[in-house]
């Protein structure tokens, strides 16, 4: 009887030790099959790509040749990357700022109690749940030089219709826009979030002290908002950088090269021009800049989230 | 009195936001119920309605087997995100090893990597194992894909909200692992598996980089995949195009009206990420 009151007392205590910080176990088995996934999907192709950047791959041949630093230089001597590199920036700056803009001043505005905040959210965020693809075609509709709404506008005030999609100009600035419009819903989210997570406590005293309402949004709200703010840019940021679809949609990528970014110029040398080792040198390129950007922009706004 | 004034302005201004927003919709709905040969302004309401465009393009565009193969590409992603996601994340939160400690890092490098520059490596591989324009690939790539995420999230989760006791208390009552993780853990993880779904839903559902690359035959072509197409051979006659694309957005608009706070939570929680 004894005996087995020992037994039993004794068990736990042995598993206790097994357990102990050193001895317990990684359990790594329940993780293995992410892990192969993702080294196959992601980590693999995403190696190789780095050495096919050094070749002359077509994309479909069995042979090709090494051909060291040439893509490398072709890329930096072709015209086509600075208006790809200026392009892709701004979409992917261009629209982190308008949609940071737009989506606080939204947030602001439906912090208030208010009639139609519900309603006025739920418009403003809908498109984020819609493919940008199909959301490029509604834009299309808008911009579309014959019969599009906006020369319908236009028409009816007597102004001359312009030619929105197919001027190199103006494109680009479109693409922004109607990126930002899609997707200023979750940078309003975000901020709306931070708004309701600060204390009213403060603009109280602020109103005390006799602070004016812009002094209370630059030294109360903003500072506040800070952590809200470092989400916000960098994944507008990424989002702007790999954008596709909407370009897609909206122009092609062209008038010739003109509208392109990173990722419809490396479709582009892939499929239509069978230019595989440029296209992943190209990649190279656009992923180098995405990671610099986004560490710049999370180590800025960390500093700034320390120094508030 | 200067409250109820300045309250009324603000809503008004809210009223306008609202209505500049609801502009490219209401111009997808004119467009789409007029006829072929109404060139009538875009902003007037059609004088004869027509629901033509939409029989039309809903057998031109394919959208029928379209919508069956974006329903199984998105489901069974899902299911195995949420299945092999949580199962990786347990181990990650739970023990403190190094092995497990350099995993995670693993894990939260590989979400800062732009899938771009995989992505013409991983077509020829896909076309190597003989996997191009199937649907398993497609699922698979996507569950690579969000898997990251996933697990960053389930992770987080469990470390922050699953008390221990629970599974120390399986462990004395003789449970083993496996079982403690199924029966007692992930029956506590619905909040986070409902984000997980909603993100899966919009962004699988909505894919279409990676669905132009592997999905390029008609008979497994996605919802994304069937409009560009669509939309290439249409281009003169948007009246077609904007039904398509009306009918092609209806099923997500609808989930997320009824949904809405869901969406919204299950969203934002995947933008923390960065």
């Amino acid at each position: 009887m004894s005996e087995l009151v020992e037994k039993s007392k004794r068990k736990p205590g042995k598993s206790t030790k097994k357990r102990g910080i050193n001895g317990e176990k990684s359990l790594w088995w329940m993780y293995l099959p992410a892990v192969l996934f993702v080294t196959a999907f992601i980590v693999y192709p995403f190696m190789d790509g780095v050495r096919i950047s050094f070749t002359d791959w077509n994309g479909f041949s069995q042979s090709f040749n090494f051909v060291g630093l040439e893509q490398y230089t072709r890329m930096f001597n072709d015209p086509t990357t600075w208006t790809v590199i200026r392009n892709t920036l701004l979409y992917g700056i261009g629209s982190t700022i308008l949609q940071n803009a737009l989506g606080l001043f939204y947030a602001l505005l439906l912090n208030n109690q208010i009639k139609f905040r519900t309603v006025t959210r739920t418009i403003v965020y809908l498109p984020v749940i819609i493919s940008p693809l199909i959301m490029g075609y509604i834009f299309y509709l808008f911009f579309a030089f014959q019969n599009g709404a906006l020369n319908d506008a236009l028409m009816f005030f007597g102004l001359d219709s312009i030619n929105a999609l197919g001027n190199a100009d103006i494109n680009p600035y479109i693409i922004v826009l109607v990126n930002t419009y899609q997707f200023v819903g979750i940078a309003m989210i975000i901020y709306l979030a931070g708004l309701q997570g600060i204390s009213k406590d403060f603009y109280e005293a602020a109103e005390i002290d006799g602070a004016t309402a812009f002094q209370q949004f630059k030294k109360i709200t903003l500072p506040m908002l800070a952590p809200s703010i470092t989400i916000n840019v960098v994944i507008n940021i990424i989002g702007g950088l790999k954008l596709f679809d909407v370009i897609v949609a909206l122009t092609g990528g062209g008038p010739g090269n003109a509208s392109q970014s990173s990722s419809t110029f490396m479709y582009d040398l892939y499929f239509s021009r069978q230019d595989a080792g440029y296209a992943a040198t190209q990649g190279v390129l656009v992923a180098f800049i995405i990671l610099i950007l986004s560490l710049l922009a999370l180590w800025y706004f960390k500093r700034k989230e320390i120094e508030a | 009195m200067i409250q109820n004034k300045k309250k009324g302005l603000l809503a008004l201004l809210a009223v306008l936001v609202a209505a500049l927003h609801a502009i490219p919709f209401y111009i997808l709905i004119t467009t789409s119920l007029k006829t072929r040969g109404d060139f009538s302004s875009r902003w007037a309401i059609p004088e004869y309605f027509t629901l033509e465009n939409f029989t039309i393009a809903w057998q031109e565009a394919n959208l029928g087997p379209a919508f069956v193969n974006s329903f199984i590409i998105t489901f069974f992603a899902a299911v195995l995100l949420i299945f092999i996601g949580s199962l990786a994340a347990y181990p990650l939160a739970r023990r403190n090893t190094k092995l497990n400690k350099a995993a995670m890092m693993f894990f939260i490098a590989i979400m800062v990597v732009p899938p771009l520059t995989a992505l013409v490596p991983l077509y020829q591989l896909v076309v190597d194992i003989g996997m191009l324009n199937t649907r398993t690939i497609a699922i698979l790539n996507n569950v690579a894909a969000f898997l990251p995420l996933t697990i960053f999230l389930y992770s987080g989760f469990i470390r922050s909200t699953i008390p221990k006791e629970l599974e120390e208390a399986a462990k004395i009552d003789g449970a083993s692992t496996i079982g403690i993780f199924f029966r007692v853990v992930f029956p506590l993880l619905k909040p986070v598996t409902a984000s997980v779904l909603i993100i899966a839903c919009v962004f699988i559902w909505n894919d279409y980089q990676f669905a132009i690359f592997f999905l390029q035959s008609s008979d497994v072509q996605t919802l994304t995949v069937a409009m560009a197409s669509f939309f290439g051979e249409n281009q003169n006659n948007l009246g077609l195009v904007a039904a398509a694309a009306f009918m092609a957005m209806i099923p997500m608009a609808i989930l997320f009206l009824f949904l809405q706070k869901y969406f919204i939570a299950g969203l934002s929680s995947g933008a923390v990420k960065g």
